[in-house]
């Protein structure tokens, strides 16, 4: 078969950021796979609830006091996060590097919190339903924020190497900079579910 | 088409009736009765819109292919016969819908008192009790369910181990039993006769094994079922089924069953107070007569593998009696 | 190249044809050894490796269901016990449903997908290569564990609390629950990069309405994946610590329930069934039109039939679950929407029958599987129209009529469409035509063994033969009839035997295929069969649905990609405008060894929760090796 040639590539850049790129949209359909995970975990807190004839069962509603601070720290993290994101986009590289250890801390104290969390709860999985719904989410929740961190601290890790100067990794700082967003959004539901919705 | 054929002919000839026993399409109750009319309808009208199909791909594939073909792809004409095919399509599932919806209603409609009976799945028999406000005149059974003809019986449907799903199609369509939860069922027999079913969700190792009969008869049979099994086990016994009884309250045997008016009082297994009056033993598996209960006691485990019930080692002259004993238990 | 400066001798665009060819090789290509064949990401060789293990599962299957059919050809039959027996319907099901329809489904997307849409590999290679082997890894372990007789006896939806820790004793279900694992982390990725591939690699001038319809189908299943496998993923996670630390999720006596297990399981099992079907309508779609000669009337029409399919498919689950007692109400609603599903499939099967009204029907073997799939799914299609009526379910539910029903959807829907779509392909993936005339005799024998094997299931479930009775007493009247299908099972079996000798023989002495021997449209006829490693010499601009047959001389392409580094062309979600060259990953063994990792993690994981502490720390070093850059050309900008 004969080949015409209609069209020259050349001129286009040989990176693609943002939404242009396919890292942004394999992280979109990750975060949509594990949205989906989680909003099937929340249905069966409530489905679990809609048959229970009291809620929670055998046991008074969690303390607040951990479950708000996680809240509160993450809702913070937010902050040095869109930093960080801006910085890459700008490819600044030192900024870049700061925020990612700044970064790196905000994942570890999450992990702590959520040490006291767990007893907060006033049960274990294996009493009953509730307990085993409520550490499900819990659990889900903090593979979620040791997955971010592991990935936050192999690219810190990378940015100071020789391949960090690379727009590559401002890409990759970018897209781990949105996952995190999504790791704090999801909280918020389960928050309200696990913590208010039994105070309803 | 000769396999639709045959559908059909079972359909509207009754074949189905001959095979008696088990069957939806041989109805002798009011919900299976309903069931048979829709799904008599439904077959229809799916085996016309298939006939159609066919018939149309059959000609679109031999007719003669004009030149303008690829003009007339999309042409109008196409778009009209494609969306009149779907608009058709709409209107049929539409009143097959509305069909369903009434065909439920009128099952679920109920004609003066109901009789409750409990029916419990086990691993793997079903257990069957007779409620009643009087604990003296309850009673409990196996695998056997007796019904007054013409009248609306409400089955009660629980399970204490794992999902059964209770199913005599020639009265009504299934109906689970699930753990942790209270399901009826409401079945209402329009003739005199023995109707067989058995479990229909798969309940482990013997699910194939797990059949139940629905005995209906006349008011004044079903009265006198009734208070024969009220009553304690017969005291009426020749030797060798006293000698029967002896071996088991001796053996294991009572740990698992209840034989009422003797101190065995085991509720794992069926109760045996009239085994002898039920039509089957093992739930469907062998008709009940002296040679096959002695069958089962000597080798359970042979004939119905993985069953609850263990070899209990017996003399020949036990077994003898055992099976004697089981067989006046009427 | 020696002349030149190296700014351009990196680009394609002065390169004479068979320099060019050269070059790609040298960067696409990989070296033999068995080193080179565990690091491979062509996504060529991952589909063909997916295809060909996903039938070898077939055939396994099909082995297991000749056994089934021996031991109910007769009442009380003695050949296999209920414990085997239950082992065995339960490996048929799980395996034909999780390590074949859905598998083979997607590896031929992941074969195709790439080449239909004009780009040079798979978007996240390596993730496509580590999900072969997650599905090869779940894929022996479940027949590992059959064959040491601790094969899953649930059934293949595992219903609690049979597979529940007080029931289900032993490792069994907990194998099957783990091998669900296995399948859906394959599946999840495999979807994920077919959704990106589609939207963002897409060649030049194939805007959203020049997508080939398989291509459309592939994306809609890959979105049903997506969203329907995390309710499996949850459903046997939990599962699986209800039986490992004790958890109460299904457990009635603590607060949890038995029909939630159903819920989340139909919530992704009935999505399943379209995950399955969608592609082969796709399939259906593709041979209809190359061998009809016509493009299928309705484009437009068809993937908003798609779209609706997809979206339905969520709304249907509870009539899995229509006789477990649930309220009366809610068992209206999901007869009405199972009654609407008819509406998409009537609508696609009427675009097909105009285009074959309207084109000149080519009566070659892929084509007559298309007739014979709709012969057989319609009659499917009609059966489950009444299995979506509440009270007809009632009377046919968990019985033979079920098995009818849903094997002549799978086989007749699916199957059928696929054994087409192998007859169509095969050229594409080796170069050999498959024999014509066995073709037809494989044709025959297998829509004839089938309807002869599985139409005498629905008399058999109305004359009240439940489903999953490893035999039935000998006054039942149902042995006549159970040893006619066990006969014809016959047919279908040598119908089968004859496909895969096709296969075999064909793949070494098929006589040779050229480029495009059907005279089809779509792009992966526009280049060589089988395809280079780097699928097209220069990316083919697109500038309408049909591009092969616009001109079949001439194919316009796009010119400037560096040939030094693995680079493809990024293009926009809905007009695909070009907007980036971008680098695809190079051949890497990391994939391997994180499947290996996440393996040891899962299959450890049955016996003890710590596997899950102690295994993150391989898993999160092979992953990190995996994204560590190398220092290669793919990784500049």
């Amino acid at each position: 078969m004969k080949e015409i040639v209609v069209l020259d590539v050349s001129p286009l850049t040989g990176h693609c950021d943002g939404s242009a790129s396919p890292a942004w949209w394999g992280t979109l359909a990750f975060m949509l796979i594990e949205g989906t995970g989680f909003a099937l975990a929340i249905v069966i807190y409530l489905y679990l609830m809609s048959l229970a004839p009291m809620w929670p069962i055998g046991v008074g509603p969690p303390d607040l006091g951990a479950g708000t601070v996680m809240t509160l720290l993450l809702a913070t993290s937010l902050i040095p996060n869109l930093l960080v994101s801006r910085w890459a986009k700008q490819r600044v590289t030192l900024k870049v590097r700061i925020g990612l250890i700044f970064m790196s801390f905000f994942g570890i104290a999450p992990l702590v919190v959520r040490i006291f969390e767990f007893p907060a709860m006033h049960i274990k999985w294996d009493h009953n339903a509730y307990g085993s719904v409520v550490w499900l989410l819990l659990g889900l929740h903090t593979t979620h924020i040791l997955t971010d961190l592991v990935e936050t601290l192999v690219l810190t890790c990378l940015m100071f190497t020789r391949h960090g100067d690379n727009p590559r990794r401002f890409g990759d700082v970018g897209d781990n900079a949105m996952y995190w967003n999504f790791v704090v959004a999801a909280w918020i539901p389960i928050y309200v579910c696990i913590y208010w919705v039994p105070r309803l | 088409m000769k396999v639709v054929k045959l559908l059909l002919y079972l359909v509207l000839s009754g074949v189905a009736g001959c095979s008696g026993l088990q069957s939806a399409l041989d109805v002798h109750g009011m919900p299976a009765t309903h069931l048979k009319h829709l799904m008599t309808a439904f077959f229809w009208i799916c085996a016309i819109v298939w006939l159609l199909v066919i018939v149309t791909l059959i000609y679109a594939l031999v007719r003669s292919h004009t030149a303008d073909a690829s003009t007339q792809l999309d042409g109008p004409r196409t778009r009209i016969a494609v969306s009149g095919a779907v608009a058709a399509t709409s209107v049929i599932i539409t009143g097959l819908t509305i069909a369903s919806f009434y065909t439920t209603r009128s099952i679920d409609t109920r004609m003066g008192d109901a009789i409750t009976i409990a029916v419990k799945g086990e691993q793997w028999w079903w257990r069957v009790r007779y409620p009643n406000p009087d604990w003296v005149l309850e009673f409990e059974t196996a695998n056997e369910i007796h019904i007054p003809v013409g009248r609306d019986v409400r089955l009660q449907l629980e399970s204490a181990n794992v999902i059964h799903s209770f199913w005599v199609p020639s009265l009504a369509g299934k109906q689970d039993l699930v753990p942790g939860r209270s399901n009826t069922l409401l079945i209402r027999a329009e003739r005199p006769g023995v109707y067989r079913g058995q479990c229909a969700e798969f309940c482990g190792l013997q699910h194939s094994h797990m059949g139940i009969l629905v005995v209906a008869e006349d008011e004044a049979s079903f009265s006198r079922w009734l208070a024969s099994q009220r009553v304690v086990r017969s005291r009426t016994m020749d030797d060798e089924a006293a000698a029967g009884e002896r071996v088991f309250l001796a053996k294991p045997c009572a740990a698992c069953h209840t034989v009422r008016g003797t101190f065995a009082t085991g509720i794992s297994g069926p109760d045996l107070t009239h085994v002898g009056s039920r039509r089957t033993i093992g739930a469907g598996l062998l008709e009940t007569t002296r040679g096959s209960l002695a069958a089962w006691i000597a080798d359970p485990q042979t004939l119905k593998p993985g069953n609850n019930m263990p070899m209990v080692p017996l003399t020949s002259d036990e077994l003898r009696q055992v099976s004697r004993y089981m067989d006046v238990l009427r | 190249m020696t002349v030149g400066s190296p700014e351009r001798d990196t680009r394609d665009s002065r390169l004479t044809d068979s320099e060019l060819q050269r070059q790609l090789a040298v960067t696409w290509g990989s070296a033999g050894g068995l080193w080179n064949a565990l690091s491979n990401v062509d996504h060529k060789v991952i589909g063909r490796r997916y295809i060909v293990t996903a039938f070898v599962f077939l055939a396994l299957g099909g082995v297991l269901s000749l056994a089934m059919r021996l031991q109910l050809s007769q009442p009380e039959a003695r050949f296999i016990g209920p414990d085997r027996y239950n082992q065995i319907f339960t490996m048929h099901g799980t395996n034909m449903m999780f390590l074949f329809a859905v598998p083979v489904m997607e590896a031929m997307a992941v074969y195709l997908v790439p080449l239909m849409v004009g780009t040079r590999n798979i978007a996240f290679p390596r993730l496509n290569a580590f999900s072969y082997w997650m599905f090869l890894a779940g894929g022996i372990l479940l027949w590992v564990a059959f064959a040491i007789d601790t094969g899953p006896d649930v059934g293949w939806f595992a219903y609690v609390p049979l597979a529940g820790p007080q029931y289900g004793t032993g490792k069994r279900a907990d194998i099957w629950a783990q091998m669900i694992t296995f399948t859906e982390i394959s599946a999840l990725a495999v979807s994920l990069e077919l959704v990106v591939t589609i939207l963002k690699q897409r060649a030049p001038g194939m805007a959203l309405n020049r997508i080939p319809l398989f291509v459309w189908s592939i994306l809609v299943t890959s979105f049903l994946v997506i969203l329907a496998m995390p309710a499996i993923m949850i459903a046997s996670t939990s599962l699986i610590l209800d039986r490992l630390v004790g958890t109460h999720f299904f457990n009635p006596a603590e607060g949890g329930d038995v029909l939630l297990w159903q819920h989340l399981f139909w919530f992704f099992g009935h999505p399943e069934v379209y995950i399955i079907f969608l592609p082969a309508v796709g399939m259906v779609s593709t041979i209809i039109a190359t061998f009809t000669q016509r493009p299928v009337f309705g484009y437009l029409a068809m993937v908003m039939a798609l779209i609706t399919t997809g979206v339905l498919a969520f709304g249907l689950w509870v009539h899995h679950m229509f006789v477990a007692g649930l309220p009366r109400l809610g068992a209206s609603f999901f007869t009405a929407s199972s009654m609407a599903i008819a509406l998409p499939a009537g609508l696609q099967i009427f675009c097909w029958l105009a285009t074959i009204w309207w084109g000149r029907p080519i009566f070659r073997t892929p084509f007559l599987f298309v007739l014979g799939f709709i012969f057989t799914f319609v009659i499917g299609g009609m059966t489950g129209v009444m299995v979506a009526s509440v009270p007809f379910d009632t009377q046919v539910h968990d019985t033979y009529f079920v098995v009818a029903h849903f094997h002549y959807v799978l086989v007749g829907g699916a199957l059928f469409p696929l054994l087409g779509a192998i007859y169509y392909w095969f050229p594409k993936f080796t170069g050999r035509m498959m024999s014509e005339r066995l073709g037809k005799w494989v044709f025959g024998l297998i829509v004839l063994g089938f309807n002869l094997t599985f139409f005498p299931m629905h008399i058999l479930g109305l004359q009240g033969m439940p489903r999953r009775i490893y035999t039935y007493q000998p006054e039942m009247p149902w042995g006549g009839l159970n040893m006619f299908i066990s006969l014809s099972a016959l047919i279908l079996t040598t119908g089968f035997l004859l496909f895969f000798i096709d296969v075999i023989r064909s793949a070494r002495h098929g006589k040779s295929a050229g480029a495009n021997p059907w005279r089809a449209s779509t792009l992966e006829w526009a280049t060589p069969s089988p395809p280079p490693c780097y699928n097209f010499q220069r990316i083919p601009v697109v500038g309408d649905s049909t591009p092969v047959w616009t001109d079949c001389e001439v194919l316009t392409v796009a010119s400037g990609l560096r040939v030094d580094r693995r680079e493809l062309l990024i293009t926009g979600v809905v007009d695909a405008s070009p907007e980036a060259r971008e680098s695809s990953p190079d051949h890497s063994v990391w994939p391997f060894w994180t499947a290996i990792a996440t393996a040891l993690v899962l299959i450890w994981s049955i016996f003890t929760p710590w596997a899950v502490v102690w295994g993150a720390v391989p898993v999160a070093t092979a992953l990190t090796g995996w994204f560590w850059p190398k220092g290669k050309p793919e990784d500049e900008s």
